[in-house]
Order: structure tokens, then sequence, then C-alpha cells
């Protein structure tokens, strides 16, 4: 579940964003829109705590994150948090499966092997587990990188532009899986993009202006 | 898991990692060569010149004479006749006195003519067999033994002279009666027996020596008076090379080397002065060569920083990815500083090994040419964490400009432009 309230953030005195509320309970998914320059990637990184906002409130599970030191913070982030980026970013010398397991060792210090393959079967990537990232197509990579938000249960999945590089058969499958899976693990998912082709998905809206 | 990735990344660019492991590899083999030989090459001078504090012998360079006596390296300057060797070692100030008679070498060994108190001297004890007694009895080095196979009840013919190909004495062969426990010292390469095994075997020589001998000593006899001294000292006109010496009195050290090449025709040096002199003119050399390897360190330790630093553009994505996943920013830093350690650790460790490699091939070599062995499995914990140490400190200095920039990476700017 996550929350934020009159959050204002400004990279300079003239550039200032003053953005709407959001609530976004467990297993809802809100799309969240609007053109460039609005502040979608600012606010989806204020909500990730990569940002500090310059007022208001993010509360995710009732924890007011700007209350937590840096270091809580990046482990709260581990913990809670699952981010799918725009682009695909991986450990380029560790394996698919090994790039999953990183994500549950750096925010519990345990390793799930099993659960990590699991995931990935689930998102038809049994094949390629034991492959250099590298090595996948962007539509796979894209697949991984789903698998790594979602590897330590997270509470929120937060989603920057997940399909903008996707044709619109792939664009479509992977919103349903994304949404489909925040239902399964009881998380707020909240989609940043400017993709018309998702609007037609879901009800719970906001744009950005 | 840091650990891992650090690891993997290590060998993920392979190019780069190799060119920084083979300098560093080079430098650490250098050094520790040089510390290793540095170490035994001193410890074999020393602890071969314990308890000798002067060596009396023929007059000439005093270094040749202490090399040749004390470390059997050297030619000896020349032959000093026994009887006025003898004055001197039984002076009261004399507390021990070893001579030393040279004349054969078997296979490159050289045979030295002595007496019991050699062994007593350098403190030697027999693994196996009797001490020498009689003449042609000798006692092997536990290095010779070993080398050349030889065992108790073995005899050999010697070769006259230091150099392994010669005239070889056949008439008499000598007996091998006991081999030494390995000491370290150069007793380890030499066949010990006594004088006389040395006098006899080149008694055929020895008969026009005795008028020579006369002609240059300080005995001042009538011709009459000859016969009757030969009768008291049946080592007149005998030959030996040199006489080490322990001496009572702090004096006498100081006092002998000027008195007896004052008075006689002989010389006593003392083996400390003249291997601190040695020391002096290696020292140089292997600070020359330390200085450069120092030098090559240095440069494996820009190679890691430019392989680091060049990589950063690149896996600063890798970096925020780490973030966002919930690494702190202290795991980066530990990361980028954990595969410049990696490199170093992995460098040392060849240096190390290769090092020894170099030093087994020295060894042989020196073995062959000086009869001197250098032990490649010597680990001088303190020298070689030293060198580990500084391996490190080179590491880490070269890659905590990296390691900072990745520790301060901004997340977000990075991410947004991506």
């Amino acid at each position: 579940m996550i929350k934020t309230q009159n959050v204002t953030f400004s990279y300079s005195a003239t550039q200032k964003f003053h953005f709407p509320d959001i609530d976004c309970a467990n297993g809802q998914t809100l799309l969240i829109t609007g053109n460039s320059g609005t502040g979608k990637t600012t606010l989806l990184h204020l909500l990730g705590g990569l940002l500090q906002p310059e007022s208001g409130e993010i509360l995710i599970n009732n924890q007011n994150i700007q209350a937590l030191s840096t270091s809580k913070q990046d482990a709260f982030r581990g913990q809670s948090v699952g981010m799918i980026l725009q682009k695909s970013f991986f450990i380029e010398p560790l394996s698919v499966l090994d790039n999953v397991v990183l994500a549950s060792w750096i925010a519990k210090k345990s390793k799930v092997q099993e659960k990590a393959l699991n995931i990935l079967d689930n998102l038809g990537l049994k094949d390629h587990v034991h492959k250099l990232p590298s090595q996948l197509s962007i539509g796979q990579q894209q697949r991984v990188n789903i698998a790594r938000a979602l590897i330590n249960n997270p509470s929120v999945i937060l989603a920057d532009e997940p399909t903008s590089s996707l044709d619109d058969e792939n664009a479509l499958i992977v919103a349903r899986l994304l949404s489909d899976l925040a239902k399964e693990y009881q998380s707020s998912l909240i989609i940043v993009t400017h993709d018309q082709r998702l609007k037609t998905l879901f009800n719970h809206q906001i744009t950005l202006v | 898991m840091i650990g891992k990735i650090a690891w993997k990344n290590t060998w993920f660019k392979p190019l780069n990692t190799l060119l920084s492991i083979i300098l560093l590899t080079a430098s650490v083999s250098i050094i520790s060569v040089l510390i290793l030989l540095q170490k035994q090459f001193e410890e074999k001078f020393s602890s071969s010149m314990d308890n000798i504090d002067l060596v009396l012998g023929a007059k000439g360079s005093p270094l040749q004479l202490i090399l040749s006596s004390v470390y059997q390296i050297d030619a000896p300057p020349g032959n000093i006749p026994y009887p006025q060797a003898e004055t001197w070692m039984q002076n009261p100030m004399v507390e021990s006195a070893v001579p030393l008679a040279y004349g054969d070498n078997y296979m490159g060994y050289k045979i030295v003519g002595t007496n019991d108190n050699y062994l007593k001297h350098f403190n030697l004890h027999l693994a196996e067999g009797i001490p020498f007694s009689k003449d042609f009895e000798v006692v092997v080095g536990a290095g010779i033994a070993k080398n050349i196979g030889l065992k108790i009840g073995d005899t050999f013919f010697g070769t006259h002279g230091d150099a392994e190909e010669g005239e070889v004495h056949d008439h008499h062969a000598y007996k091998v009666v006991g081999i030494l426990e390995p000491s370290g010292k150069v007793a380890d390469q030499l066949i010990l027996s006594n004088i006389s095994s040395v006098w006899n075997m080149h008694d055929h020589e020895h008969e026009d020596h005795s008028e020579e001998a006369h002609d240059h000593s300080d005995h001042q006899h009538a011709e009459g008076e000859e016969h009757h001294h030969e009768e008291i000292n049946p080592h007149e006109g005998k030959e030996i090379t040199a006489v080490l010496l322990k001496l009572r009195n702090n004096m006498a050290k100081m006092t002998w080397p000027r008195i007896i090449p004052q008075n006689t025709e002989m010389q006593a040096a003392s083996p400390a002065l003249e291997v601190n002199r040695l020391f002096a003119m290696f020292g140089v050399g292997i600070s020359a060569l330390t200085y450069l390897a120092y030098g090559i360190m240095f440069i494996s330790g820009i190679s890691i920083f430019v392989a680091l630093y060049n990589t950063l553009k690149e896996r600063k994505y890798e970096f925020a990815l780490l973030r966002i996943t919930g690494a702190t920013k202290l795991q980066l830093l530990w990361l980028v500083l954990l595969e410049s350690i990696f490199l170093c650790t992995i460098g040392f460790i060849l240096g190390i090994v290769f090092g020894r490699v170099g030093l087994h091939f020295l060894s042989v070599s020196s073995q062959e040419e000086f009869k001197m062995a250098f032990n490649p499995f010597e680990f001088l914990w303190k020298e070689e964490g030293m060198l580990f140490a500084a391996t490190l400190t080179v590491g880490i200095l070269a890659a905590i400009i990296p390691a900072i920039k990745a520790y301060s990476l901004n997340i977000s700017k990075t991410l947004a432009n991506a």
C-alpha cells in the first residue's frame, strides 16, 4: 500500500513540481500518465526514495519513508519496493538467475534460489536462467527485470515505462502480466508511462500536467 | 555476494585484468626473489662467519682470503708455511684455531684438509659414520652426499686444484667414513679430511718445496740445525692455506690485523669487516633492482586505476541497479575496492610463486657455479607480509577514486538520463 500527501519537488527555483496525491491499495494498479517534462520519472524516484521531496509525505505500508536515514531507506527500498526500469540493467557478468537472486541477497541477506527459479519459470524464462542477460532478447530482459522486482514480495512495484520499448502485442502482455502479478503478490503496482496503449487497460489513472 | 560480483567483474574484462596481474606478478616476483636472496645470502655469509674473528693467510686481497677460506668461493691468495702459522695458533690469546689446507677437489667440491677443531668450531654433527682420523679418510657435507650420492665406505680419487677437470691423483683414493648433518653452512658443500692427507697426496711435489719454504721463512736456521729442528717439528716445510682463528681477547682482534703483516709474510683479515664491504657493494645493485620492481608495481597501480576508471561510465547503471535493489553506498565502495584487492591478491600470489620458481633456477645455477644453494621454499613472513601490505596499498590507492565515484553516484540522475 502506498499513499502520498502534498508532495512537492523542485530541481531549481523555476521548475517546481506539485504532485497530485496518490493512494494505491494492495493488489491494485495505478497508471500515471503525462507528457514528457511533467515529472513522471521524478515522481517515481520520489516514491522509490531515490529523491527526497521538498515537502509532503510518502507512506509505504504506513511508514513515512523520508523519516528514515539514507542507509535505512536503502534497506527499506530493497525489502518493500520493486522497481522495473525503462531500460534493462543487469550485473553483466552474472547469469540471469544470479541477477534475480542477488536482489534477494542484498535486501534480505538470504539467497532464494528456488523462488527465483519459480518466478523465472512463471515468466517463461526457464530455459534462459543460466545465460548471461546480454544473450536475451529485449522482451525477455524486461521479464527478468520483472522477476527481479518481484523476488522480495514487495509491497509496492514501481514501473517506469515498462512497455515503451515493446511492440503492441508484447506491451499488452507485459502490462497484463504486471497487473496480474500485483494481484497475486498483493502489491500496489504503479506504472508511469506515456504509452497510450495502456490507457484502455486500467481504470485507476492519474494524469500529470 | 558482493565478493562474487567483484570476482565475476574481475574476469569479465579479461584483458584489462591480465595486464594488471602481469605487471603485479612481475614486480612482486622480482621483489620477493631479492628479499629471499638478500636474506639467505646474508644468512649464509653470517652463519659461516660465526666464531671466526680473524683469518690468517697469505698476503694479498683480504676479501679474497675471506671468500676462499670462510666461504670456499674464490681461489685462495696463496699458501703459508705451517710452522709459522702454528706459532700464532698456539698463542695464548687464541681460543681456537682451525687450519685449512686446500689441494684437491672431487667433482668440483673442495677437499679441505683440517683437524677435528673444524667440526667443533662450526658445531657440526655427523649424521652417520665417524670423524676422519687416518690419512685419506674423509667426512662429506650433507649437500654433496645428496647431490652426488656418496655413501659411507665409498672411495674416490681427487682431482688436483679447484677445477673439476684436472690431473687426477690416482695413487691414493679417499674413503668416506662420515656424512655430516645438513647445517646450512658451507660445510654442506665440503669434503673434509685431515691435513696430512692433503700433504701426502702432494708429497712428490713437496720434496722441492722444503727448500723453497726456507728461503722466505723467518726461521733463520743454519743448515746443521735444520735436521734437528725437523725432528721436533715434523711439519717443517709443510704449507697450509689459511687458519680460522677465534680469539679470547678483543685487543688482539684489533691489533693482529696490523701486527701480523708487519712481522710476517702473512696477513690477518677480519671476516666481519670484509663481508660488510661485500654487502655494501651488493647493496647498490639490490637497491637498484628493488626500486625498479617498485616502479613496476606503481605502473600496475596506474593500470588498475585506468581499468577501473574507464569502466565506471558503463558500470554506473550497474551501480544504480544495485542501489535500487537495496544496496548501500558503502557496499558499492566495497565492491570497487574488492575488485582491486582481488587483482592485487592474485598478482601477489602469482608473484610469490613465480619468484620461487625463478629462485629455484637461480639456485641450480649458483649451485653449479659457486656451490651455493638457495632455498626457494623459505617464507619470510615479515618481509613478504610487508610486500603483501604494499601490494594491497597500491591496489587500494588505485581503486579509491573510482570507489568514491561509485559511492557518491546520484542514482536518480543516472537513471533519468539512461
